[in-house]
């Protein structure tokens, strides 16, 4: 079976935090996503999401604390314009720009978090293997 | 110098090793460019385990570390110390998180999840080749301290920070401090008064030598951060001279203005010119805005003419006043949940349904009765039911445990049975809690005195026509649906965030959970730190607590706090952002991204001159949000440059 890969950019105070604490709470969700830590979300350059795109991954999250939470006072709102912006522009390269979710989850929401990656990995598996695959030629990578 | 890099993968018990095959992901990592050696280690945060990686270093001439357990926000400090006492530079190491991200998240599918966590620590390795030494920061703190909230827990956490020779800046929203403990007749179990043993304290608070008390004041800014936060404290006009007011009362008698009293909630009146209750610190009268007949109607300054001593000013004006602390101790309580949301025990409605608080006030000697228990017509009861858990473990109102209303129930019914042994007394509960010291005991005392417990939620209070009260409630331990028939009702009502918590969140950017408590940062090991480095929490505005716990809790944060500041210096992390300025062309725009104002340009001399942004150090808190929006890649954030976010991706995806 086609299993997805994603990689997730998470924040560290927020939704790391989350995410540590769906495991802590043991709440199980698939093991397809591999989390890079950043310190906000902000610190997400849409040339990273592109890049992991680019090298095989079907799904990538970006995910920041809540509208008004952030730990640097706004970096949200610039990762939430950034990846409305580049979700536009992977409609019009042919990616499904549902490959790219953005979401807030807070260090409280372990439930939240595990929810969303349940979702996404649902979805992706729904949308079939990245078409930017095709560009790499040999094999079957990025299905690990 | 080409990277050698050791790899430990930490069995950490079972709760890693009884998911994840450790053997193969220490083989996978063995194979990995630049690694050296590869091991796996049963508790890698133990001493042994820590010893192995260092002999490891000095041995095998490693320098980088990749340590595969648990979160780093557990252990990475950990871990920093230990290569550094083998002389690394403790910034190069890298954790992959395959405990609470791996083995705890997918425990039942063991080849995905060592999958995911070979893969993880391909991308901890990858990141690891681009490690650069960094050099901490240490920056002088201010050795001074904000506490917010005048509850019990301000009060105590104010004492031991100003006994330990820091200087305490306490401020309380109302015009006393005091706080719920104040409102309380009796404590549980040992029935000491309240106001006795918390009076003198406050007191010992106003004549502190180290602490200012900045009562009928908020907090409505805080910048900076860790040692060095600038805060804005605005000071309510109080129209009363503070330093003239020597608290004689005469301006409340002339005051023609009646008002419920919030302290009595609002079960006696006070005047428009008033202090909260006889106690009071400090002992400073307030004019109440909304309710004073000259303020809000331009008539009366009766008050003024009372005033032997001048101290009515209504020309006061609400002011700011700006103050520099170290550290910040949020100790601002909770309030009570509101019994009218649920409609069906009519609260609001019957005049002798009242909420545990209020008992309170009529038990207290210094209460609206004098300390009789009475009911709206004046009369002794002769029956009292307490309804447990309102609003609280209940799925529609709050989920949490108010983890005092039995116990407060326990003291309530004993003061009733103590002052009249012929009065009913019944207790209908969901379940009864009594763990702590001595009150296990209590609960057998009361038993023993012949109060009924029933077991079960009531359903509905009606009114009889002769003000007595019926509760229908389906007793558990019979199966019977029972009307008692009684002359009160109590609602032991819940403990929840105050309403301005999340203003408050806003403006010291410390989180908050999705109850509304703050949040702090372990829930075990660290539970009254913030999230926010210098922001420590004590008390109930973290979750509720008794007077013991809370007490116990305040003296932990201001320890945290004394422990912080007690040095004069803090460390800071040194993973903030830098500007290449040769490759920065001036376009300004990490200037309008960067939320604190750490970017400014300056003017480069010589052939290549102009506009070059530069990052102020000390501003820097490292988000990278500049990093992500320079156009021209001329700013790199320490600790996650785009070349180590890209190496992470590749080893993720491409394996």
């Amino acid at each position: 079976m086609y299993e997805p890969v994603i990689v997730a950019f998470l924040c560290n105070w927020c939704s790391y935090g989350g995410a540590d604490l769906a495991g802590m709470s043991r709440i199980e969700y698939p093991a397809n996503i591999r989390v890079i830590r950043v310190m906000c979300s902000s610190r997400v350059d849409p040339v990273h999401v592109l890049y992991a795109l680019r090298m095989g991954a079907d799904g990538v999250l970006v995910s920041g604390c809540h509208p008004g939470d952030c730990h640097y006072v706004n970096g949200n709102y610039r990762a939430e314009r950034r990846f409305a912006l580049l979700r536009f522009m992977l409609k019009q390269l042919g990616v499904e720009p549902e490959r790219v979710r953005v979401e807030w989850v807070s260090s409280s929401e372990g439930e939240r978090f595990a929810r969303i990656v349940r979702e996404f990995v649902e979805e992706l598996r729904v949308l079939g293997p990245s078409p930017l695959k095709r560009f790499l030629g040999d094999g079957e990578p990025g299905t690990r | 110098m080409d990277a050698r890099i050791g790899v430990y993968v930490c069995h950490c018990g079972t709760n890693i090793a009884g998911v994840v095959d450790v053997d193969e992901v220490v083989k996978h990592a063995s194979t990995l460019p630049g690694v050296v050696i590869a091991r796996d280690i049963m508790y890698t945060c133990s001493d042994q385990g820590q010893n192995t990686i260092k002999e490891d270093i000095r041995k095998h001439g490693l320098n980088r570390v990749v340590i595969a357990a648990c979160s780093p926000k557990m252990h990475e400090g950990t871990f920093r110390r230990t290569i550094e006492a083998a002389g690394l530079n403790p910034y190069l190491l890298e954790v992959a998180n395959i405990r609470e991200q791996c083995s705890w998240a997918h425990p039942n599918e063991r080849e995905k999840a060592t999958e995911k966590a070979k893969a993880l620590v391909r991308a901890a390795v990858a990141k690891a080749r681009l490690l650069e030494p960094l050099e901490r920061r240490k920056i002088p703190v201010e050795k001074a301290v904000l506490v917010i909230g005048g509850g019990i827990a301000g009060i105590q956490a104010s004492l031991d920070l100003a006994e330990a020779g820091m200087k305490v800046y306490l401020v309380e929203k109302s015009p006393s401090i005091g706080g719920h403990m104040a409102q309380l007749n009796k404590t549980f179990p040992t029935i000491d008064c309240s106001a006795c043993i918390l009076t003198p304290r406050m007191v010992d608070v106003a004549n502190h030598p180290n602490i200012t008390l900045l009562t009928y004041s908020e907090v409505v800014g805080v910048e900076g951060y860790v040692g060095n936060f600038e805060v804005t404290i605005l000071r309510k006009a109080r129209y009363v001279e503070e330093d003239l007011c020597a608290g004689c009362g005469m301006c409340a008698e002339a005051c023609p203005r009646r008002v419920p009293n919030e302290f009595d909630m609002g079960l006696s009146m006070r005047k428009a010119i008033y202090i909260p209750f006889p106690q009071a610190v400090p002992l400073k009268y307030t004019i109440d805005p909304e309710h004073c007949l000259y303020l809000t109607r331009g008539r009366c300054r009766r008050c003024e003419e009372a005033c032997p001593r001048g101290a009515i000013n209504f020309n006061q004006k609400d002011e700011e006043v700006k103050v520099k602390v170290g550290a910040i101790i949020v100790a601002t309580g909770y309030r009570v949940f509101d019994a009218r949301k649920i409609p069906s025990l009519g609260y609001g409605r019957y005049r002798n349904v009242i909420t545990g608080l209020e008992l309170e006030r009529l038990s207290s000697a210094s209460g609206p009765t004098g300390g009789k228990v009475l009911t709206a017509s004046g009369e002794k009861p002769r029956s009292v039911a307490f309804i447990q858990c309102v609003g609280s473990r209940d799925v529609k109102h709050n989920s949490w445990c108010c983890r005092v209303g039995c116990m407060a129930t326990l003291k309530q019914a004993f003061l009733l049975k103590e002052e009249d042994p012929e009065v009913e007394v019944y207790v209908c509960y969901i379940d009864l809690r009594a763990p702590g010291k001595g009150y296990e005991e209590f609960y057998r005392r009361v038993r023993d005195m012949g109060v009924r417990f029933i077991r079960g939620t009531p359903s509905e209070v009606f009114e009889n026509s002769d003000g007595t009260l019926t509760i229908r409630v389906f007793d558990e331990s019979i199966g019977r649906i029972l009307n008692l028939k009684v002359d009160m009702v109590v609602l032991q009502v819940g403990i929840e965030p105050v309403e301005d918590a999340v203003k408050l969140q806003r403006i010291l950017n410390a989180p908050i959970g999705a109850e509304g408590f703050f949040l702090e940062a372990h829930p075990k090991l660290q539970p009254v730190e913030s999230h926010t480095r210098g922001i420590f929490m004590a008390g109930c505005c973290h979750g509720p607590k008794d007077i013991a716990e809370t007490v116990a809790h305040a003296s932990a944060a201001a320890a945290k706090a004394i422990g912080l500041l007690s040095r004069g210096m803090v460390e800071v992390e040194p993973l903030i952002a830098q500007v290449n300025q040769e490759i920065c062309s001036g376009c300004e725009i990490c200037l309008s991204v960067c939320p604190y104002g750490a970017i400014q340009m300056e003017e480069k001399m010589g052939e290549n001159g102009g506009k070059r942004a530069k990052v102020i150090e000390a501003l820097c808190r490292g988000c990278g949000a500049c990093v992500a929006a320079c156009p021209s890649n001329a700013i790199k954030v320490h600790g996650f440059t785009d070349e180590q976010i890209m190496a992470q991706v590749e080893a993720i995806v491409k394996g």
